[in-house]
């Protein structure tokens, strides 16, 4: 293959020495982490089983696994970066780039996409002027389309730092961004008030979320969540009683502020 | 107009506490029998545990059906190994969207259920693999766990039995393939989440080659009721083959989109019947009865049983009960053009006939729905399929094939017409949510054409009489 090929690509092509080994972290970052590795290895039978919480762990260190966060791992468990790296580089969620602050997921799968959540990625690309996968100059929102997050009875969902914001539609999610831009305080539909992308990969990798009350934020699920069980109890549903006329999604936030409590959040 | 009660179809058991003060925490749960099951089962011989869930028929959530039951009996005991459980909350097949729900409101549930099964099986260290793009979910579960711990119902010596048990929380990081038992076990081994050749089987060989059970979350989080209630109370929902009650999740083009709690065995139009139809003005074109990876059903199949036998015996699969409604501003093309794109990303790359099949399944058509699709592309299709069905390493493979095969069985004429035309002759704005007050004024008489002159039902021969049917509840 000839290097035109490459030369689009962010690096150049390197001819000769292959690349040296990354450096590893400061030692003061590595104090840090130290007692946090050896507490997720802790939890398994097996210390290996350790590596995807691990390579959660430098992932909230700098907001991506770098070769540095690699290597890392790969001492804590006595494996080769090329292990790390293999296993690292087959989970999407593993980014090889800095995210943004705010990691703002759409879904893009058939049903939120018929939904509107093509639109919703396609109007989002162009209001922050950033394509998939990339972030915003001001570091503050990074963007991607996402595969199906198990929440379709909510569709379209856009995920903020994999918290729920359901019931997407193009202005709600322009003004989503912009809040999350203007640093405004914003709250999932379902989940706990945003923290930042490294803080998120932190609680992924096992360490619960300590600030009080993030647990019990925004009640038991929406509306959807609630369907089933408010027809068993008798009640009716928006468009099933006797005058059929509602749009349910619309009219949720409307309808709904006794049942459900924890949906007006 | 055939009125069902709500009350009578619907049976909230998983879901019956979610309109409870905080359902998640272990105070609620407890408040309504929570935990009352375990102390049973620790009553009981551990065989006499896996005997009753055996005998009450629960057959596994997760897709493919399997009785749960059996599947602990199969772990050889006085083995002198240690067993594991291992929950499978990788939920990501697409339109399946009941774990997740059941999880942020209901926790205890599967712990306790988790449990029961460890004490069953003579397991001390079970996990959950959750799926890491589900924070909210993790959060809750990692505050049941600690509770659970903190109430003497994990840890040393649970509830005085002698019997210890530690669970552990473990988030994965994206990837569909996970939701494969054997690809899950390697993930939770720290590896790429590739599926490993059978047999042996977990059972056998499973997590750290020891004996091990894969379960998925509602088909463990059932286990508790059945212990409190009974197997004959379990046995009196649903069929003989198919007992007990079930998460329908219903999404897409509806008016109430959300998780219906049933007897196995009701039909699509008995819950769109209660649940106020598909949307205003519009008309059910395609659905799946349990996902992407089943083969999708028309209006056609609005009464078949949704058990595993009556689905099955229709052509499809029971799967998740992820009940994905689409109407007839959706182009099918387009919908399985989607699909498929993600069986390819997602599929893990091991074996050649999914690696390559979805790879040249995604390039045709992305063709014809672009309008550039040639003759001898759906042959080509078809045939690709068939190279893929049957013939991959795992069900990734099968469940690519299924929408394809699917959508040409019921809807090839659509193709042929992007072929045709050279162009999709849908409007995608038209199938949004927020096409809806539009739609409806259409449905008063003004123009727009989309919805007006679907293409594709024209040309669906026999098709036509179903529509006036679908009237009585099928729309709203």
């Amino acid at each position: 293959m000839s290097a035109t090929g490459h030369e689009t690509a962010q690096h150049a092509v390197q001819l000769g020495l292959p690349e040296l080994p990354a450096e590893p972290y400061p030692a003061e970052v590595r104090e840090r982490l130290d007692p946090d590795a050896a507490a997720i290895v802790a939890r398994y039978p097996q210390s290996r089983s350790a590596l995807l919480p691990l390579l959660h762990l430098v992932q909230s260190e700098e907001g991506f696994v770098s070769r540095t966060g690699i290597r890392y791992c790969a001492e804590q468990l006595g494996l080769t970066t090329a292990e790390v790296t293999a296993v690292a580089t087959f989970y999407t969620m593993y980014r090889r780039r800095p995210a943004g602050e705010y990691h703002v997921g759409v879904c893009t799968n058939t049903l939120c996409a018929v939904l509107g959540g093509d639109q919703i990625f396609a109007e989002l690309q162009q209001h922050l002027g950033i394509g998939n996968n990339e972030t915003t100059e001001d570091g503050s929102v990074s963007l991607e389309h996402i595969e199906c997050n198990a929440a379709c009875d909510y569709a379209p969902v856009v995920m903020v730092n994999w918290e729920f914001f359901d019931n997407q539609d193009p202005a709600s999610a322009k003004q989503l961004v912009d809040d999350l831009r203007a640093g405004a305080e914003v709250t999932p539909t379902r989940g706990a008030k945003l923290c930042s992308f490294k803080e998120t990969a932190r609680i992924l990798a096992g360490f619960p979320d300590g600030r009080p009350g993030a647990v019990d934020e925004s009640g038991a699920g929406g509306a959807p969540s609630m369907a089933g069980l408010r027809l068993a109890h008798g009640e009716t549903l928006p468009g099933t009683g006797p005058a059929k006329v509602v749009a349910p999604r619309q009219q949720e936030s409307a309808e709904e502020p006794s049942e459900t409590e924890g949906d007006e959040a | 107009m055939t009125a069902t009660h709500p009350e009578k179809l619907l049976a909230p058991v998983l879901s019956a506490t979610w309109g409870e003060e905080k359902p998640w925490t272990l105070a609620t749960y407890r408040a309504h029998d929570g935990y009352k099951g375990l102390h049973e089962a620790l009553r009981m011989n551990p065989d006499d545990v896996i005997a009753l869930v055996k005998d009450a028929g629960l057959r596994g959530r997760g897709g493919a059906g399997f009785p749960t039951g059996m599947k602990w009996q199969f772990i050889p005991q006085g083995d002198g190994k240690p067993h594991y459980l291992v929950v499978n909350a990788d939920e990501s097949e697409p339109g399946t969207c009941k774990d997740i729900p059941l999880l942020f409101a209901n926790p205890h549930s599967l712990i306790e259920g988790m449990i029961i099964a460890s004490w069953a099986i003579r397991c001390s260290h079970a996990f959950i693999y959750l799926r890491g793009e589900t924070v909210p979910v993790l959060r809750r579960l990692h505050a049941a766990v600690q509770e659970a711990y903190d109430a003497g119902y994990l840890g040393q010596n649970v509830l005085g039995s002698g019997f210890d048990l530690d669970i552990t929380v473990h988030a994965g990081a994206g990837a569909y393939i996970c939701g494969e038992e054997t690809a899950l076990l390697d993930s939770l081994e720290g590896r790429r989440g590739q599926p490993r050749l059978r047999p042996p089987f977990p059972a056998v060989a499973g997590l750290y080659a020891c004996p091990t059970v894969v379960n998925n979350v509602e088909s463990i989080a059932s286990v508790p009721a059945i212990l409190h209630r009974g197997k004959d109370w379990f046995r009196s929902m649903g069929s003989e083959k198919s007992p007990g009650f079930t998460l329908y999740s219903l999404s897409g083009h509806v008016t109430n989109p959300g998780q219906y709690e049933a007897p196995l065995g009701v039909t699509l139009r008995q819950l769109l019947d209660i649940s106020g139809g598909v949307r205003e003005g519009h008309r059910l074109k395609f659905w799946t009865p349990g996902g992407s990876s089943t083969p999708m059903f028309t209006d056609q199949h609005l009464d078949v049983p949704l058990d595993y036998e009556g689905v099955g015996a229709a052509g499809s699969m029971l799967g998740t009960k992820a009940l994905q409604v689409f109407d007839e501003t959706t182009c099918v093309v387009r919908a399985v053009t989607r699909w498929t794109e993600f069986y390819a990303h997602e599929s893990c790359g091991k074996c050649t006939p999914c690696r390559e099949g979805t790879y040249w399944l995604v390039q045709l058509l992305r063709g014809i729905e672009a309008g550039e699709g040639v003759p001898g592309d759906l042959e080509k299709l078809q045939d690709i399929a068939d190279n893929i069905n049957g013939k991959s390493f795992c069900a990734l493979g099968d469940g690519a094939a299924s929408p394809i095969f699917s959508s040409l069985q019921f809807f090839r004429d659509e193709y042929e017409q992007h072929l045709r035309e050279r162009r999709c002759p849908f409007d995608p704005s038209a199938s949004t949510v927020w096409a809806g007050t539009r739609g409806r004024r259409n449905a008063a008489g003004k123009d727009r054409s989309p919805e007006d002159d679907p293409p594709g039902d024209r040309g669906r021969d026999g098709r036509n009489g179903d529509f006036d049917q679908s009237e009585n509840g099928v729309m709203a």
